[in-house]
């Protein structure tokens, strides 16, 4: 799956964020969730979505090789991250984020648990449907 | 505890002391969250007879099991306090995100109790809790206020604040949150106000654990696409409540010029479509919500951003005081928004203004200047006066209850409230169950309860028998919504069906609860919060449930409905009722037998201990 994002459709609903972190840590932790969204209220209000686009400039830049790739999707081995936090500075999209409870950052696997619930279309499979 | 934050957070704001205490699994077990540890914990803990400005009053900040988790719209938070508005319990409830957050810091409810010395701040990081300084967002607006502290905490934490109103405490101010939205009935901004609190800020990074991992998250994407798969989902997230005012008119039902038609014309220019043409830039949901209601606007004429105006907003700014530009009305929601007015009652206030001055019942001397129904700068005088308490808008600031008093000359038959709440946005002559579940509504006219003017339709309007059935009824469903953290919307507005709620309700907390025993929870709260009001008014009763005389003297001026009233007879006819399904006496009150039938012994000792004679 290719995630893509329409910001505009975006209402701020944070359910792709709840499933993210129900997903891939089994808790109902949005704050453990691979994608966030942020709000620009009261001006110039619209919501930003912060996710991963898989450009793999993370992976590139870990000292440890621990953020491998497999169909295009990077994942972080969570045996060799250190947690030294350089991919986070170096992410572009600033789609890598913390958890206090976790040492490494928590990173988007592509799984598209956020798409199947986005009822807004602001978080699409592009492999499926052309830009909306 | 499954499904829970898991502690109750208690602040002393006079002496400063911070505790956490676990939440009992009985409190949760028997009182679910939300409105209904509110009513039980000021039940418990507040004084009949306290003054709800100072500082033995308390103000319950508490959500539900079902908030923060994958359920559709888990994002409501209520609070709680005696309330200054009407001297009885008070309660508001409000969406956004902070309902979630307050659950993912770890805190099911947060109790505020005394009184901070100077103006200050809530700051909560999960278990880091102080009270701040907020002498540099004291003053500021509402929405202000809320950019400020975000900017300086940060994105992750959620507030809620006070605007100017909260501050001087003009008793409808509100509590808001996430740029638009509000508490803001019965005054909890004014609470917060006289706490000197300007602001709750949280971040919470806790998990909520869940009784049923697998079947949660199963039920809940099952609900969740079963909103989205909802007919009239398309058309109710375009246009939320804004698509309401047209049809109001149509059926008779706006509040307009204070409440002397309930037809406005020219109504069709604040249709939700033109609205959406010329300022709706973001369709703005609460946390977990498939049906965003939030329609964010900027108005171009007046260069200002504002959530709304929804349907409440138009129905007494736009009906009670007579506007039809839409972008007007979108102004004019800023400004109460920004001021932390409530737009319900200020816009009720506003409107008794107008009709005061255009009887000659205030004057310009008075007032200070001209005031009249549909111009943009009365509005705004008359919200600044209220606001900043200078002049006539020191007497505003009460509620219109205590302005009629002062003012005489029969204006208290048109002072449109009940118990000294200011009526929300649904003219009810033409709407005899309508009109009882405002009556009856536990704080003072306000639609939250039970609204039911399309079953007055369904039945026929002029009917009275089985009015109120319905209106008993829906006092459990409705409220229902408000004990477990989750909006009503989804039920009421696509028609997403209610049999979901309990079930999930099972897999998040593990309580094994009916349908029909969350209803009986439900009414055990409303049985409650009757006594409450009892206890804090010896002679309460009957006597507090009636609409102002305009509603039973007065016909209808215009509109489809013209010549319409209830009569007194009529509305005698729907309490009889309505007091005998609930097993009350004659006079409105909760016998001893309903009391102990609904497991509330410890209400009725209290009461006694009191000298109120229980049948
Ligand atoms: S689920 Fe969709 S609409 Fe909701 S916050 Fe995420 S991207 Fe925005
Ligand atoms: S329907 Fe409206 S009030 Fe209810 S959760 Fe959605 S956005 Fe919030």
């Amino acid at each position: 799956m290719r995630i893509a994002l329409n910001e505009a459709r975006c209402s701020g609903c944070r359910t792709c964020q709840v499933i993210c972190g129900l997903h891939n840590f089994a808790e109902n932790n949005p704050k453990k969730a691979a994608l966030k969204i942020i709000g620009h209220f009261p001006a110039p209000g619209h919501y930003e979505i912060k996710i991963c686009d898989q450009c793999g400039v993370c992976a590139a830049t870990c000292q440890f090789a621990a953020i491998y790739e497999i169909a295009g999707v990077y994942h972080i081995d969570k045996k060799k991250c250190t947690g030294c936090g350089e991919c986070m500075e170096a992410c572009p999209s600033q789609a890598m984020f913390r958890h206090r409870a976790e040492q490494a950052p928590i990173k988007c696997v592509a799984c598209g648990q956020c798409v199947e619930l986005c009822q807004r279309g602001a978080l699409y499979d592009a492999d499926s449907k052309e830009v909306q | 505890m499954n499904g829970y934050g898991g502690n109750v957070l208690r602040l002393n704001l006079s002496t400063g002391e911070v505790k956490v205490q676990p939440l009992g699994v009985e409190m949760a077990r028997e009182w679910i969250g939300q409105r209904g540890f509110i009513a039980k914990i000021l039940w418990d803990e507040l004084k009949p007879g306290i003054d709800p400005l100072g500082p033995d009053n308390k103000l319950v900040m508490s959500t539900g099991p079902l908030a923060g988790t994958l359920v559709p719209a888990g994002g409501k938070v209520s609070f709680g306090a005696k309330s200054p508005a009407t001297g009885i319990y008070g309660e508001s409830c409000m969406g956004g995100h902070i309902a979630a957050e307050m659950k993912y810091a770890g805190y099911d409810v947060i109790i505020l109790e005394g009184a901070a010395a100077k103006p200050s701040y809530l700051y909560i990081e999960d278990d880091k809790v102080e009270i701040r300084d907020a002498a540099h967002v004291w003053g500021k607006g509402a929405m202000q206020a809320e950019k400020a502290l975000k900017d300086e905490l940060g994105e992750d934490f959620q507030i809620c604040t006070i605007g100017p109103a909260g501050e001087k405490l003009v008793k409808y101010a509100c509590i808001s949150h996430d740029f638009g939205r509000q508490a803001g009935r019965t005054g909890m901004g004014t609470v917060m106000g006289s706490k000197n609190i300007k602001a709750i800020a949280i971040c919470g990074s806790k998990s909520i654990p869940l009784a049923d991992m697998t079947t949660a998250v199963a039920k809940g994407k099952e609900m969740l696409k079963g909103c989205f798969a909802k007919e009239n989902l398309d058309e109710w997230q375009d246009y939320g409540t804004a698509g309401v005012p047209v049809w109001a008119n149509k059926i008779g039902a706006f509040p307009t010029k204070n409440f002397q038609s309930s037809y406005l014309e020219g109504n069709e220019a604040l249709d939700g479509k033109i609205m959406r043409e010329k300022m709706v830039i973001n369709d703005k949901g609460c946390f977990g919500c498939p049906s965003p209601c939030g329609k964010y606007c900027y108005v171009k004429e007046y260069d200002v951003y504002t959530e709304g105006p929804e349907y409440e907003t138009t129905a007494l700014i736009a009906g009670s005081c007579v506007f039809t530009d839409i972008e007007q009305v979108g102004y004019m929601n800023y400004l109460c928004d920004e001021m932390g007015l409530d737009t319900i009652s200020a816009g009720n206030v506003i409107g008794f203004a107008m009709e005061c001055f255009e009887k000659g019942i205030i004057t310009t001397e008075q007032v200070g200047r001209e005031i009249k129904f549909g111009d943009v700068d009365s509005f705004k005088f008359l919200a600044e006066q209220i606001t900043t308490r200078q002049g006539i808008g020191n007497v505003l600031a009460e509620g219109v209850k205590y302005a009629a008093e002062q003012f005489g000359r029969g204006s208290t038959n048109f002072a449109i409230q009940i118990k000294g709440l200011e009526w929300s946005g649904y003219e009810s002559r033409s709407a005899p169950s309508n009109m009882l579940a405002y009556m009856t509504c536990d704080l003072g006219a306000h639609h939250s309860r039970a609204w039911s003017v399309t079953h007055d339709m369904a039945v026929g309007r002029k009917v009275l028998e089985g009015k109120a059935q319905k209106v008993v009824e829906l006092q459990h469903i409705r409220p229902f919504f408000d004990l477990i953290g989750c909006c009503r919307l989804q039920w009421v507005e696509i028609g997403f069906e209610l049999e979901h709620y309990p079930e999930i309700f099972r897999y998040i907390t593990g309580f094994d609860y009916s349908q029909d025993d969350l209803m009986k929870i439900s009414e055990k709260v409303w049985n409650l919060t009757r006594a409450f009001a009892w206890r804090e008014i010896e002679d309460y009763g009957r006597k507090y449930d009636y609409p102002p005389a305009r509603f039973y003297e007065e016909a209808v001026t215009s509109g489809p409905n013209a010549g319409d009233t209830l009569t007194k007879e009529a509305l005698e006819y729907l309490l009889d009722d309505y007091y005998n399904l609930r097993g009350w006496n004659k006079n409105g009150l909760p016998t001893r037998e309903k009391l102990e039938q609904m497991g509330l012994g410890f209400v009725v000792q209290e009461l006694q201990g009191l000298s109120r004679k229980l049948a």
